[in-house]
């Protein structure tokens, strides 16, 4: 029985790696690796990498700019409707993406409800690299807000009254105090959200639309190629495991020093005395 | 001379904080049980919780007051806090927490003996070290009042007399009024010039140590400060004395007078242990088995089941005590106070 059951356990964690690492190795394995970048230096995949970089740099800036103080915000204030505030930021999380190109169409479409308005400024969202920009932050941003706030919220509080005893103001207490401790879990979410970002498809395939050179990002790039011409399509997928390896490398390697760090202080509690 | 005065009433969880305290450049510790409301006045003090009404003032600087609505932001208001841990800013170095309210650290470094340390990080010090660095952050603005939770708490017994001489030292050179919240007799008796007994939001007592120890104001006063604190029926007896059942057979006597219900209280340091009951001037003597012995630095604490003695090491030694043996502690009825029951 013993036997089995640890046999039972064995073929089922086996299977389960293999499915998750063999499509990923198949990629790789499909087209060696110097042809693969190659096909990315030419044509819809160059294109398409410099619209997601540029689309995903300006969602990802302005998601940071306005989220941190917006996190810490409700991080540290406790008012009424505060839970249903923080579960509607968390609501995009389990949208489909779908959705949420049909919401930001209704939100910034010519007959959508800020259409009038935008049109009479002269302003024209869908299908621009604008429309690319706001479905990429409406969908990384809750990923951000998430951990951005749980960040603020695992700083110390004495801390906080520490640094206001000392004659710190709620705006240096924020810089000195909130920022720097809450940096790690900032930078957990900040690439969390980057991540969400650049893979982004189905929002940004409704509210943008799928131009090359304007609105095509990646992901939008690899759907519209794996017919036309498949080699292409790979390159952007091994490019996207790369960039995704590296994020998680990152996170893994902060939780880890972080760890280490954590561990030096407990058990050498003194060097000095 | 800057003196701090707090009269003021602030809703806690099970009970509202009321109390009134006025402190010249001197050192007043708040001792009572954990809950009492001893930190909840610092952070009120402070401005980190605002209180329901009163006053809270530093010399002719108003810093709270309820009937005219000035409430001072923390910033705002002179004082120096120490926190309980110290709540150092951990991803600061020691001169970088010292001087994050302004003010320059190397005199105080040096002062506290610190200057060596000035580019280390906080996880990297001892706690008697952190003590000092949260101190040296406290006093760099130059505070007009110092308020201090539980400084001694997060220290090991080992450091604890060397770290408490030096804070003795400290608070005298300051000549701040400075509030010290402890739940210690001890520390509160020996770094203090005042001790005030919080229980429950209310202040029980406050006087000198030696007040505190000679006239308890009730009983739990005085088993905080350290006495045994036993129950009886008090009538009188011969000779003016006043005799005290503790239950049907053990009778004690006291030179106080109370009568019915009532608690007698007596301090370890002032009962002796003998292996048969002497024939001596006190008149108190009651037997019974040693349960335990703690020795405190040079002091054994001796527990038996009606009360704790405190004797030298030495006399320990010499009559060889151990647990589960007989013993008789004596006391003088001139040492044994009578105090109404709680």
């Amino acid at each position: 029985m013993r036997v089995l059951f640890a046999a039972l356990l064995a073929v089922a964690t086996a299977i389960a790696l293999a499915f998750l690492f063999l499509p990923i190795a198949a990629i790789f394995l499909r087209v060696p690796p110097g042809d693969l970048f190659g096909a990315l230096g030419h044509g819809v995949a160059r294109d398409a990498l410099l619209v997601s970089i540029k689309t995903s740099a300006i969602a990802h800036v302005a998601v940071l700019l306005i989220g941190t103080p917006a996190a810490y915000l409700l991080a540290r204030r406790r008012f009424r409707g505060r839970g249903v505030v923080l579960t509607l930021i968390e609501l995009p999380l389990v949208l489909p993406p779908a959705v949420a190109g049909i919401a930001l169409l209704a939100a910034f479409g010519r007959t959508g409800l800020l259409g009038g308005e935008l049109d009479a400024l002269g302003i024209q969202i869908p299908f621009t690299q604008a429309a690319v920009v706001l479905a990429v932050a409406f969908v990384e941003s809750p990923f951000y807000f998430r951990g951005a706030i749980a960040a603020f919220e695992a700083v110390d509080g004495t801390l906080v009254d520490a640094a206001r005893t000392l004659g710190a103001g709620p705006a240096r207490v924020f810089l000195r105090v909130a920022l720097p401790l809450a940096a790690g879990g900032l930078g957990a979410a900040s690439a969390l959200a980057l991540a969400r970002g650049l893979g982004e498809f189905g929002a940004t395939i409704i509210f943008a639309g799928s131009l090359q050179g304007v609105t095509q990002t990646l992901p939008l790039a690899i759907y519209a190629q794996f017919e036309q011409d498949f080699d292409t399509a790979l390159a952007i997928s091994a490019l996207f495991i790369v960039v995704g390896a590296l994020l998680l490398v990152t996170l893994k390697l902060y939780g880890w020093l972080r760890f280490a760090s954590i561990f030096r202080s407990r058990f050498e509690p003194s060097i000095s005395s | 001379m800057a003196s701090l005065r707090v009269d003021l009433s602030l809703p806690l969880r099970a009970f509202d904080l009321e109390l009134a305290l006025e402190a010249g450049p001197e050192t007043v510790a708040l001792v009572g049980p954990s809950g009492a409301g001893k930190t909840s006045l610092l952070r009120a003090i402070a401005g980190l919780s605002r209180p329901a009404r009163g006053t809270v003032s530093c010399a002719d600087d108003v810093w709270f007051d309820s009937p005219s609505g000035i409430n001072r932001r923390p910033e705002e208001r002179s004082v120096g806090f120490v926190f309980q841990e110290y709540a150092l800013f951990p991803h600061l170095s020691v001169e970088q927490n010292v001087t994050f309210g302004g003010g320059r650290a190397d005199g105080l470094l040096r002062r506290l003996r610190i200057e060596h340390l000035a580019r280390t990080k906080p996880s990297e010090l001892s706690g008697g070290e952190r003590q000092r660095v949260a101190l040296a952050r406290a006093l760099a603005r130059g505070p007009r009042v110092l308020l201090l939770d539980e400084p001694m708490a997060a220290l090991d017994p080992h450091t604890r007399g060397k770290v408490r001489a030096e804070l003795h030292d400290l608070l005298r050179e300051l000549a701040l009024p400075a509030l010290l919240v402890t739940h210690d007799f001890e520390d509160a008796a020996a770094l203090a010039d005042r001790v005030g007994v919080l229980v429950d939001g209310r202040l029980r007592q406050i006087g000198t140590p030696a007040e505190l120890l000679g006239s308890p104001a009730d009983p739990f006063v005085a088993e905080f400060a350290g006495a045994n604190v036993l129950d009886g029926i008090a009538e009188s007896g011969p000779d003016g004395l006043t005799r005290f059942h503790l239950d049907a057979e053990r009778v004690v006597y006291s030179t106080d007078e109370a009568r019915g219900r009532a608690a007698l209280v007596v301090y370890p340091w002032d009962v002796s242990l003998a292996r048969v009951a002497a024939d001596d001037s006190a008149l108190n003597h009651l037997g019974g088995e040693i349960v335990s012995l703690v020795q405190v630095g040079n002091r054994v604490r001796v527990r038996l089941p009606f009360l704790t003695a405190e004797i030298t090491a030495a006399s320990a030694e010499r009559l060889a005590l151990r647990p589960g043996e007989a013993v008789v502690a004596s006391f003088k009825a001139t040492q044994a106070r009578l105090l109404p029951a709680d």
